[in-house]
């Protein structure tokens, strides 16, 4: 099996850096999912996709833009009109997903060394990262579960609100060193922690 | 400037592509009159008001719309998705592809 590396490499520097009033307002980790699946349904099998995705990671997913759910340490949610990220912190649901979607309903890419998931939470989660997207972060406009789909500058972010005060963020590999290093410096206002 | 996804809801203007001019017609790709592809490829409207165009959502669900917007004061009365539309005979022929004029 192939052990994964992190990309965050000497970025990643573990620790508590309060602000200047000692405080720390957010709490930034890695996720590490094993499975990162992107599933794509053609025109007018959205549900037949939706029902796949359900018999095989047990998360029922509502119909409607960016609509997901997020429990037992999977996740999935609607990015797209049709296209839907499925993540488990197992290994081998793309597998799995791809023997359950017929080649009549959809596609199945496996994404999982291809994306690094980074995960902020607390109670200014919401202001960190306001100031990356231009996005509506408040909890009616962005519920819990809801996925949406967005880019700060160049770098394309798939975004994930897995609790009232927790998102997760899933970048392309190849820049996510840089998108820490920025969602760090960004964080420094309000203090924060990596583990 | 702000556009509406169908998708996404309302998006800052950085998040999308601007892919042309949605009036023109592709003439038939059989066709040898040089008169219709200058136009095709030259000839613009220019209008001082709603203009149709195609834009992308490229920095979200990467979805082709069909935006109208007002050249005189960027105001946008109309956004959806491009394949809502009823293709004209010329793009209905470039089959699986929604990405507008190709300008």
């Amino acid at each position: 099996m192939v052990e994964p590396v992190s990309p965050l490499g000497a970025a990643w520097k573990p620790g508590s850096y309060a602000n200047a009033a000692g405080v720390t307002g957010v709490a930034l980790s890695e996720t590490r999912p094993g499975s990162i699946v992107q599933a794509a349904a053609w025109r007018g099998e959205e549900k037949a996709l939706i029902a796949a995705i359900g018999k095989v990671s047990g998360l029922a997913l509502a119909d409607g833009a960016g609509a997901g759910v997020f429990k037992d340490n999977k996740a999935a949610f609607g990015f797209a009109p049709g296209r839907f990220l499925v993540v488990d912190q197992k290994e081998g649901l793309g597998d799995t997903l791809a023997a359950a979607v017929k080649a009549e309903t959809g596609t199945v890419t496996d994404l999982s060394h291809g994306r690094t998931a980074i995960r902020i939470a607390g109670a200014r989660a919401e202001w960190v990262l306001a100031k990356f997207f231009a996005i509506d972060f408040s909890l009616t406009a962005f519920p819990v579960g809801a996925g949406r789909s967005t880019a700060h500058h160049d770098i394309f972010a798939l975004i994930q609100r897995t609790g009232p005060e927790q998102f997760d963020l899933y970048v392309f590999r190849s820049f996510a060193r840089a998108f820490w290093s920025a969602l760090c410096h960004a964080s420094e206002e309000v203090g924060y922690e990596i583990s | 400037m702000q556009i509406t996804c169908p998708y996404c809801g309302p998006r800052d203007l950085a998040e999308f592509a601007y892919q042309g001019d949605a009036n023109r017609t592709r003439p038939d790709p059989a066709s040898t009159d040089q008169q219709v592809w200058n136009a095709y490829v030259y000839d613009r409207t220019n209008p001082a008001g709603e203009h149709r165009e195609y834009w992308q959502h490229a920095g979200g669900c990467r979805s082709h719309l069909l935006v109208v917007r007002s050249t005189l004061t960027h105001e946008i009365t109309s956004v959806g998705f491009v394949h809502d539309k009823t293709p004209s005979p010329a793009r209905s022929r470039r089959r699986g592809s929604s990405k507008g004029a190709g300008a």
